[in-house]
């Protein structure tokens, strides 16, 4: 066998405080869908961004088909035949498609001659995509397209794809595996990132395992079973979240009819949803990102008031209050972005305690603020959570994903929240932090209070939801238990297959 | 090669450190400017740092840098809300012209009744009524149309400066002025005069208030929920919609408070070291405390000490011109150049520098 | 005294055009993603600027040429602080104006007292015979026709090339054209320049044509409209024109009434252009601005 596609020798990236590849070496052959499996923080990022001339490696080298390869920016690694698309799309919302894919070519063709080869591009792979869009009004899996033709374009050699499947309903999955399968089929190498097992062992030719930024193995997926990969992955085994059999109480939360336009120009507008929880239950909803999460989360904290439709709280209709007066009434939230929405980066721990908790700890007295009081809760959520911080007055940015994730949702529980209202609440956070967080969900749960656990990912949903419902373009699909549920129907759910049950209802 | 690396969070040592050594280097650059002038920089430097406060003459300056620090002060600590909350007031001359004429205006509605229970307190709150309502437009714009808060102030500075001319040869003017632009003298009307509470300390109601304004807003920032909800909002705005805050009443309230305390200036400056409303009233004071503010760190302690040494400025770029000759117009430039360099240095109060070998791959 | 409209729509395009010049410049600026405060303080340096390098050559071209140097020496300062210093936009736009308004007061002093330095009208041949639209639109001196001619560059060049292309991506999303591999410092860099540029040239026309004499503070906020205008025209080059124009309109109006002898007071009447500005700021803010306009840019890698 001659030389691989790519080589990877001995890279290795330090920054201050973590050495995020350490020694890292396999090869990538021709024609090879090649996985790239960890979990967060493991280093694949780090690695990806090197291959692609993003960073540049403190130490060890490549070579692609035995020349050296050192990309001092991603031009040089596009003009060497590598792409990638991006986690978070690297696109711009106010250009259209056709714009978009311009700004990612070397040479890009007239304006006219690049709308006609996108769309054949498009229509050659299965994904169709109108090149005169505005990619603002797409959605994540057209975004995701967009992406993917900017990169075929330019008859890459391998193509890397970071995490591609977290923003696809499973249908939408499916899809892509083809259009993969077929690149390949074609000669064309791929580097898949991802940290979800089942999709490696179906559509991975090999696999590499990166924990902690150093290469545990080089394997053949089929060969193993998820069990095993998730071993070397992880490498301890940790505990998964125990679902306890609960007795459910009354219902606390009812959001009825709720319907609210969209904040922004490329946002999402709620229509008429509406669900219940019940004390002690844990609600999951499902959805691609985008489909109106963000904005059910804001009308539910409060930020956004101004929809129609109620949102009721033990027979109380907190709809037209802001956070402060639904916090008071036991209706928590954690939203999605740590940094910068749930937590101030650049306050501190006590800070950040205060911002959600004044109210319901007493924090406050007569417009005065009781400082003592505030770090005293901040250091019960930190130990509680066990948040690995220095101490209090370290701010909020200094955490890493998972501790000032754990932060976070301690900082909620530990209020005793009649309901408490997630929105991706382990996404970005390692294993072990992830399975704590949920068991501290389920915990709550069991101690009575209504849970709604909005996330964009199935399994986890899965693991601790009674029952499951699907945003899709701002409207809550029909909630059904999880008990029974298939893949197939969840793939209906998310896709807006309540179309027909909107005409059902009408009719 | 060097690089800028994000620190964790800000480094406490060079909040301090950048201000005292932003003054330094402003005064290394403002010493080349007056060289390449032809003046002996550093007589210069010491012409205007120095001599007022400990030179031969400092019995007459000293109670000038009290005047002078007064209202810097009292409109810095004003903007602090404001910038702390990323609520850009930049018509604080325009509220502070409004103030003077709004409070001269009540005096010279009463001249010449000797009330001054009445006539005084009834300035004060006139001179605050005015700088609010001129900063209330540009925040209700804002809230409700969503224009530029920015554009809107300054553009209501020049038209206080129109108003304050017109005023001065037309509504105001002096019946007995012999036909001279500019209203009565407040400071010859004893029931509106701010004179010196304690003679030849520059001690009047604006330096107390000031001192005043300092404390209370310490408190505020250090122990008050508002204090905080302001930070919170310029720091982290969509974490401080999240805690409950109203961004739209932070707005107002924090232009309220920035426009009212630059009347309030205004006032003060009208009834006493002024003396009158005038067209060559305006002394760019609320373009001056933009730059207390920042140098201050928005930190009312900081203030204090900021206004303090941008009176001197003032104070010595007099002096400067009269015994040196320097143009009135290089003090502007070296204030500027202040904020400059502070602004700069500032960057390593965020950011770590590393030195870093040019990499041979 | 009459108002002559045709005399009245020739004004119009000469009141209009230093703060066209100075409004496309920053219109550029802007959809790079940088907010640059300091139109005012860069316009005053170009005034100054120009003032001076007319009066010791005696050439108003090279005068033009020297402000638009001096504009874009003193954006550099704002440039290096924002780009590579990073920081904040808002803040160091205001030190940029309030050093700007200094710095001219003081260079400009000694020419207080200098006369004008005529600028030669170019009336286009043919063109400038056309009854009623020759007089208003085609005898006038080179910079307005290069303002016109300008705006419809700028227009070419964001909408027609590459380069344009990569400006506006780099400011909608200055961390994706990053990842892309756009070069986002020099762009926002080069952009600033060209801000600069077109300010001081801007602040030249006043100091040479409009005023045409040296006085402190000679701008009197042409700099802050041109950034309200940029509002208005919601970032697009040809809404740029018809809001300059209107300014112009009011200012020039403003200046025909006064010479009416009207009953309104001169000061009123001269508050008129700051008042309008608002207005209209209030009546169309409805664009939508560049997605990283303002954001501090840090390529950590």
């Amino acid at each position: 066998m001659g030389d691989p596609l790519l080589r990877i020798s001995g890279l290795t990236k330090a920054y201050p405080g973590v050495v995020a590849n350490d020694d890292v070496s396999f090869d990538i052959g021709e024609a090879e869908v090649h996985a790239l499996l960890g979990e967060n923080g493991a280093g694949k990022s780090t690695l990806v961004k090197m291959i692609y001339g993003l960073v540049k490696p403190d130490k060890g080298g490549m070579t692609l088909r035995g020349a050296p390869f050192t990309p001092p920016e991603p031009r040089a690694a596009r003009a060497a035949g590598v792409a990638m698309v991006f986690q978070h799309f690297s696109l711009f919302d106010a250009l259209n498609v056709a714009e978009n894919i311009a700004l990612g070519m070397e040479n890009p063709p007239k304006q006219r001659d690049l709308a006609a080869r996108i769309r054949e591009v498009s229509e050659t792979y299965g994904l169709p995509l109108d090149p005169m869009k505005i990619v603002g009004d797409l959605s994540a899996g057209e975004r995701q397209r967009v992406e993917i033709i900017r990169c075929l374009l330019q008859d890459p050699k391998l193509l890397i794809m970071d995490e591609p499947t977290s923003v696809l309903t499973p249908q939408e999955v499916e899809i892509l595996f083809q259009t993969l399968r077929k690149l390949k089929a074609e000669g064309t190498s791929i580097l898949y990132i991802s940290h979800k097992l089942e999709e490696i062992r179906a559509l991975c030719d090999t696999a590499t395992i990166l924990r902690l930024g150093k290469k545990v193995d080089t394997c053949t997926p089929a060969e193993k079973t998820a069990r095993e990969l998730a071993t070397m992955m992880v490498g301890a085994s940790f505990e998964t979240p125990a679902k306890a059999a609960r007795e459910l109480g009354p219902v606390v939360l009812e959001v009825a009819d709720l319907s609210m336009k969209a904040p922004t120009e490329f946002g999402t507008s709620l229509k008429n949803v509406s669900f219940q929880v019940k004390a002690g239950e844990v609600l999951g909803l499902g959805g691609v990102a985008g489909n109106g999460q963000d904005e059910l989360i804001l009308a539910l904290s409060g930020e956004r008031t101004g929809g129609t439709g109620k949102v009721m709280l033990k027979g109380r209709d907190l709809g037209q209050e802001g956070p402060v007066a639904r916090r008071a009434a036991g209706l928590l939230t954690a939203p999605e972005e740590r940094l910068g929405h749930a937590a101030a980066p650049d306050m501190s721990l006590t800070e950040n305690a205060f911002l959600t908790a004044k109210t319901r700890k007493g924090m406050v007295k007569n417009g005065f603020l009781d400082w003592g009081k505030a770090r005293g809760f901040a250091e019960e959520v930190i130990k509680a959570f066990d948040v690995r911080t220095p101490g209090t007055e370290n701010a909020a940015r200094s955490l890493s994903g998972g501790n000032l994730q754990k932060f976070v949702i301690g900082r909620e529980v530990l209020q005793g929240p009649e309901v408490l209202v997630v929105n991706q609440p382990t996404w970005g956070v390692d294993a072990a932090a992830a399975a704590a967080i949920r068991q501290a969900l389920l915990d709550l749960a069991a101690g009575g209070a209504a849970i709604v656990v909005i996330s964009q990912d199935l399994d986890e949903l899965m693991e601790v939801s009674d029952r499951f419902g699907a945003l899709n373009e701002g409207r809550l699909s029909e909630i059904r238990p999880v008990d029974g549920l298939t893949v197939e129907q969840i793939g209906l759910m998310m896709g807006g297959a309540h179309d027909m049950e909107v005409a059902h209802v009408d009719g | 090669m060097i690089r800028l690396e994000k620190r964790p969070q800000p480094s406490q040592l060079w909040t301090y450190l950048t201000p005292v050594l932003a003054v330094v280097v402003t005064m290394v650059l403002g010493g080349v400017l007056f060289a390449f002038m032809g003046k002996a920089p550093l007589e210069a430097i010491r012409t205007i740092f120095w001599d007022p406060i400990f030179g031969e003459f400092a019995f007459y300056y000293r109670p000038e840098l009290l005047k002078k620090a007064a209202p810097l002060i009292l409109i810095a600590i004003g903007l602090s809300f404001g910038f702390r909350a990323g609520i850009w007031n930049i018509g604080a001359e325009g509220q502070y012209i409004i103030g003077a004429i709004c409070g001269a205006g009540v005096a010279l509605a009463f001249y010449p009744t000797e009330a001054r229970w009445l006539i005084f307190p009834l300035m004060i709150v006139a001179g605050i009524l005015g700088g609010l309502i001129w900063a209330l437009i540009p925040a209700l714009l804002k809230v409700y149309f969503r224009t530029n808060e920015i554009l809107v102030s300054l553009m209501l500075v020049y038209v206080a400066e129109v108003l304050i001319k017109a005023f001065s040869v037309g509504l105001m003017r002096n019946p007995e002025g012999m036909g001279f632009p500019g209203s009565r003298n407040l400071r010859q009307y004893p029931a509106a005069a701010n004179l010196e509470l304690i003679a030849n300390t520059g001690i009047h109601w604006g330096v107390i208030t000031a001192v005043f304004a300092v404390i209370v807003a310490q408190v505020f920032f250090a122990r008050h929920q508002f204090g905080f909800n302001v930070r919170l909002a310029g720091q982290s705005p969509r974490a401080a919609t999240f805690a409950g805050v109203d961004p739209s009443r932070l707005v107002i309230i924090c232009m309220c408070i920035s426009g009212g305390l630059a009347g309030l200036a205004g006032l003060y400056e009208v009834a006493g070291p002024s003396g009158q409303i005038l067209g060559s009233f305006p002394a760019y004071y609320g373009f001056t405390a933009i730059i207390v503010a920042f140098l201050g760190r928005l930190n009312p302690i900081g203030i204090l000490l900021a206004g303090l040494l941008l009176a001197l400025t003032y104070i010595g770029g007099d002096a400067a011109s009269s015994s040196m000759n320097l143009p009135a117009a290089a003090i502007q430039v070296f204030q500027g150049m202040l904020l400059f360099s502070l602004l700069s240095l500032d960057v390593l109060t965020n950011y770590r520098i590393r030195l870093k070998k040019a990499q041979v791959a | 005294m009459d108002i002559n409209p045709i005399l009245l729509l020739a004004a119009i395009m000469v009141a209009s055009t230093p703060i066209l010049l100075a409004a496309i410049g920053e219109l550029v600026v802007e959809r790079a993603g940088v907010l640059n405060l300091g139109v005012e303080g860069m316009m005053i340096t170009g005034a100054v600027c120009g003032f001076i390098v007319a009066h010791s050559t005696g050439s108003a071209t090279v005068g033009f040429i020297g402000a638009a140097v001096g504009g874009a020496l003193v954006s550099t300062l704002f440039a290096v602080m924002v780009i590579f210093l990073m920081t904040n936009q808002v803040a160091t736009g205001l030190a940029l104006t309030l050093f700007g308004v200094g710095l001219a007061a003081l260079m400009g002093q000694s020419y207080v007292a200098e006369g004008q330095i005529i600028v030669p009208k170019a009336p286009i041949p043919g063109l400038s015979e056309i009854p009623v639209l020759g007089p208003i639109l085609f005898r006038h001196d080179l910079v307005v026709y290069l303002s016109v001619a300008l705006v419809v560059l700028v227009w070419l060049f964001l909408t027609r090339s590459r380069a344009g292309l990569i400006l506006r991506a780099i400011g909608e999303n200055a961390e994706a054209a990053h990842a892309l591999g756009h070069p986002v410092r020099l762009v926002r860099f080069l952009a600033v320049m060209f801000g600069g540029a077109c300010a001081g040239l801007g602040g030249a026309y006043v100091s040479l044509v409009r005023v045409p004499q040296w006085i402190d503070n000679i701008t009197a906020g042409a700099g802050w409209i041109a950034l309200a205008i940029v509002v208005f025209a919601s970032w697009r080059p040809g809404r740029l024109i018809i809001g300059a124009y209107l300014f112009g309109g009011v200012t020039a109006l403003q200046l025909n009434i006064q010479a009416t002898g009207l009953a309104i007071p001169v000061e009123y009447l001269s508050m008129s252009p700051y008042i309008a500005t608002i207005i209209v700021l209030v009546a169309l803010s409805a664009g939508r601005a560049p997605g990283s306009l303002g954001k501090p840019f840090h390529a950590s890698s």
